[in-house]
């Protein structure tokens, strides 16, 4: 079937199988490979893209259902050098190891921010239910996500305050 | 060591890592297209044992795309045996390995028959068509079961499901007593079963290799923890030349001991690949790895504590049954053993005995999974600490204080026969009171008992301590582990002062460039932004033991430091002769060597120029600063905490939420509290995982039911709760930077933390144990057992 779909800004015409998924199809027809596969169940998030202006598993959806579609992946995030505020928040809050995870993350956080600007940390967990990571144990995510929430808002440009001091010692309360 | 103005170790750098990882720049294996490369797929088993009766390809190979289908009998003569890399004992049994299977299966999941083709979908589609015929035999699954004289066998040949066993006796040893007396002479006697639930690693990148035979070389991309031991083992296991070998870790998506292995799918497309001439990719689903890659822990442990009525703990006695699975893979047998050294924790009762027996199964062989061997002994002791306070009426703290070993005791030889270096665990505890409002907590729980409420305060604790840092060589060596423990690093100068690290220690998500870089920038005097760290890449790296055990930074950074001494003391004379002094007249400092008394300086980047020109160098001297140096720690770390964590458990429903989670690790000196902190955290999520979440599960056929993440419960952001974490820092006296392993710490300490704490809030009822993981059902149900509900 021939689909042409919007992925980071450049517009792609191609012929694709009706069985090719959508994440297969961006990494190895187009070498955004970025954006990555975690799992076959849809468990995991870590294809998470943007479709239409909405977070999708990109491992779920077939190629052909994004024809006509404009899909962002984490690599049309940041511009001219510049990481995006979700991205940069991502950073200063050692909110990944291994990586892996984190495209998906970061664009379920988008998803996550565009609904709700300003999410408490409850709020956050449930919105990354779909998303799995294994090596932070999700705090500094949750930290990141509501940093980077702050910076959407127009609330603080400065680096996170976790740039030179150890975060130790800062007592929190429980999660139910 | 030099000092500079303000030292880069201990500061909270971000990572360099994460620029390219945030924005998608990454080097993934699967990421890579090399040209003409095939892809691979593999056909499983879905017997968890069978004879294999015949193997029909031919549709297959009709497929469109498909290049070639190969069986276990098409590789039978090159494939050789996977390697077990420890023989815990001289009668050790093994059975043959084969990557891909040749005459039967052994469990689900096992590689039969691989087919190559253009495209992985290509690939996949004839995978449908292969014609198998299985003889289905007996299905060995129960541990207990496989080691009782008369089961059916896993491996006939073998004559017995039982590899090996392997004992340390404390009074045999010399390190302590006879546990038996201990026993005969107790006031009080704790003895318990636990069960250590088989566990899956569950890394997010699932494992994929991509092999390229053209060249004079065979070059192999595989997401591994290992590829210095990797190539090692391929060149012995496939008898191709180590030298023809080289083996590239890219980017790796963690790993916390599960790609800490030898796999069969490396080994198949470096075979299928050097048959094609052609590039190959292998690239497991998930649905895959879960029956494919190794799983982790699976024991069964008989524990008894004996004490005297004041609390004093006089010996404990361990026998172990551990399941191998159906294969000891590179160091399947000896993870229990990694644990025999830590049932005493950090208590100095004075008679130990353990035994553990090795057993097969048909299921998918364990091997290392964070902390691996240390977890489960830890699990066990503090789990019995708290088992023995009830007995005893005693709080749980009091009774820890009044058996560990106190801080004037250090350097402390231990009943298992270890010396712990360094240690102070009334500090943690202190620390950790304080910040758990220990008495506040104590005081809810009891008016929540006295009012009867549904929801029910637990109270747990976790003394711990591990050894960590692997290790020794010699220790190993007495292990009979089959190679040694140091660990290797090089550093290069640029002549324009930028300075290359190279590391045998490959990471996979650790922060090694950025931790690495703070300690270079420390020694020899440079920006930290202007360290390169290099890493997995044998040809880059040629020499390493890679990244396991939190061994990094308690080896492989030590190697570092001692490459960066070398190269200072090869610039001393140079700069020397620039300044035309004596060397003795020389000081560095800053990055720079300084006559001493004056201004007069040169910086070692000017050195590194100078050197680089080689025009006016001392006589006799090589144009190189760079140096290499390898490290072999005289002993392990000890890592030590105290963590404490309050749940709430719904005795109407069985949930249990966790309230509070408070930790307080010392792992000595802290290079980058940020990454510190961060392992910290990923750690206790692994371990709160055990206690609460995570199980592989099989049917009675040997099927993995738990086969996905649909059904294995790796927990997401909303399950787990936020932690306080504090620190205290004795450093480890046994490296120059005084560090400690942290990798593993969270994971060993917080599994009984957190089961202690739900015994405490449901043992009012009369429950002695709940089985890991405890799901809603398990609490609930062991409740209304305890109560005589016929439910």
């Amino acid at each position: 079937m021939r689909i042409t779909v919007t992925v980071d800004g450049t517009t792609y015409t191609d012929e694709v199988e009706p069985r090719l998924l959508l994440v297969h199809y961006l990494r190895d027809r187009l070498g955004k490979v970025g954006t990555v596969i975690g799992c076959d169940t849809g468990n995991c998030g870590a294809c998470t893209v943007h479709l239409n202006g909405h977070s999708v598993k990109s491992c779920s959806v077939l190629a052909v259902q994004a024809d006509g579609g404009d899909v962002l992946t984490v690599e049309g995030l940041s511009r001219n050098g510049t990481l995006h505020p979700v991205q940069q928040a991502f950073r200063d809050n050692h909110a990944l190891q291994c990586g892996y995870c984190t495209p998906g993350m970061i664009m379920q956080t988008l998803d996550l921010l565009a609904e709700e600007p300003d999410p408490d940390e409850r709020t956050v967990r449930l919105g990354l239910e779909g998303n799995l990571c294994r090596c932070t144990g999700y705090q500094n995510i949750v930290s990141a996500v509501q940093d980077a929430a702050q910076r959407l808002r127009g609330g603080s440009t400065t680096e996170a305050p976790t740039a030179d001091a150890p975060k130790t010692d800062t007592a929190q309360g429980g999660v139910r | 060591m030099t000092a500079t103005a303000e030292p880069e170790i201990g500061k909270a750098r971000k990572r360099k890592e994460d620029e390219h990882l945030v924005t998608g720049r990454t080097r993934w294996t699967d990421n890579l297209v090399l040209p003409g490369m095939q892809h691979l797929a593999i056909l499983r088993s879905p017997f968890a044992h069978a004879r294999i009766t015949g193997v029909d390809a031919s549709a297959a190979r009709e497929m469109p795309g498909v290049v070639a289908v190969l069986t276990g009998a098409d590789l039978a003569g090159e494939q050789g045996s996977l390697p077990c890399a420890w023989p815990i004992t001289p009668d050790m049994k093994s059975p043959p390995a084969p990557s891909l299977a040749v005459d039967g299966v052994n469990f689900a999941g096992e590689a039969v028959a691989v087919v190559v083709a253009r495209s992985a979908y290509e690939a996949h589609d004839a995978l449908e068509v292969i014609d198998v015929e299985y003889d289905e035999l007996p299905v060995v699954l129960d541990l207990a079961g496989a080691a009782a004289d008369g089961a059916d066998l896993v491996h006939p040949d073998l004559g017995t499901n039982v590899s090996a066993t392997w004992t340390f006796d404390s009074a045999e040893a010399g390190t302590g007593g006879d546990v038996e007396q201990a026993i005969r002479d107790a006031e009080v006697l704790v003895e318990r079963t636990f069960r250590q639930q088989r566990l899956i690693p569950a890394f997010m990148e699932p494992r994929s290799v991509v092999v390229d035979p053209t060249g004079a070389q065979i070059t192999m991309w595989s997401a591994t923890q290992i590829p210095h031991i990797l190539r090692l083992m391929l060149a012995m296991t496939l008898d191709i030349p180590e030298h023809k070998l080289r083996v590239v870790a890219p980017d790796v998506g963690g790993g916390f001991g599960g790609k800490l292995q030898v796999t069969p799918e490396e080994v198949i497309a470096l075979l299928v690949a050097r048959r094609l001439g052609k590039p190959v990719k292998y690239t497991e689903s998930r649905s895959e790895s879960m029956v494919a890659a190794h799983h982790g822990r699976d024991q069964i442990q008989k524990l008894t504590l004996a004490a005297r009525r004041d609390g004093t703990v006089t010996g404990m006695k361990v026998e172990l049954l551990a399941d191998m699975g159906a294969y000891l893979r590179l160091v399947t047998s000896g993870v229990p053993i990694l644990g025999a050294f830590m049932f005493n924790g950090i208590y100095k009762f004075p008679a130990y005995h353990f035994t553990c027996t090795n057993v097969f199964t048909n299921k998918v062989p364990t091997d290392a999974y964070r902390g691996a061997g240390r977890p489960e002994a830890t699990f066990a002791i503090e789990r019995m600490m708290d088992e023995l306070a009830t007995e005893l009426s005693m709080d749980p703290l009091e009774l820890r204080a009044k058996n560990w070993i106190t801080h004037e005791e250090f350097p402390f030889d231990t009943v298992a026969g270890l010396t712990y270096d360094s240690g102070n665990y009334e500090a943690a505890t202190a620390h950790a009171r304080e910040l758990f409002d220990y008495d506040g907590l104590r005081r809810e729980q009891a008016e929540r008992r006295e009012r009867k409420d549904p929801v029910q305060l637990g109270i747990g604790v976790s003394t711990f301590t591990e050894m960590c840092g692997l290790a020794p060589s010699r220790t190993l060596g007495a292990l009979a582990y089959g190679a040694g423990g140091w660990e290797h690093a090089a550093i290069r100068m640029l002549p324009t002062g930028k300075v290359e690290v190279v590391t045998g220690s490959s990471a996979h998500g650790q922060g090694h460039e950025t931790a690495w870089s703070q300690v270079v920038a420390d020694q020899l005097g440079v920006p930290f932004e202007d360290v390169e760290v290099l890493h997995g890449d044998t040809q880059t790296s040629p020499r390493g033991m890679d990244t396991y055990g939190s061994r990094s930074l308690a080896v492989g950074a030590i190697a570092v430091v001692k490459a960066a001494e070398k190269v200072i003391a090869k610039a001393r004379p140079i700069a020397a002769h620039l300044m035309e002094c004596a060397e003795d007249d020389l000081e560095f400092t800053e990055g720079r060597f300084r006559v001493k008394g004056t201004e007069k300086a040169v910086g070692i980047a000017d050195v590194a120029l100078a050197v680089f020109a080689a025009h006016d160098l001392p006589e006799g001297v090589e144009p190189n600063l760079d140096s290499e140096a390898a490290y072999d720690p005289e002993n392990f770390s000890f890592p030590h905490g105290t963590h404490l964590c309050a749940v709430e458990v719904d005795t109407e429903t069985g949930k249990v939420g966790i309230r509070s989670y408070v930790c307080v690790d010392d792992i000595g000196h802290v290079v980058n509290p940020l990454i510190v902190e961060g392992q910290v955290h990923g750690g206790l999520a692994q371990g709160i995982a055990q206690a609460l979440y995570e199980e592989a599960v099989y049917d009675e056929s040997g099927t993995l039911l738990s086969g996905s993440f649909a059904e294995y419960h790796v927990p997401s952001a909303a399950d787990l709760p936020t932690f306080t974490t504090g620190r205290t820092e004795t450093p480890a006296t046994g490296n120059p930077l005084g560090v400690k392993g942290v990798g593993e710490a969270g994971t060993i300490a917080s599994t009984p933390a957190v089961v202690n704490a739900v015994l405490d809030a449901v043992r009012q009822f009369g429950v002695r144990d709940v089985e890991m993981p405890c799901t809603p059902m398990r609490v609930w149900s062991a409740i209304h057992t305890a109560q005589g509900g016929a439910r």
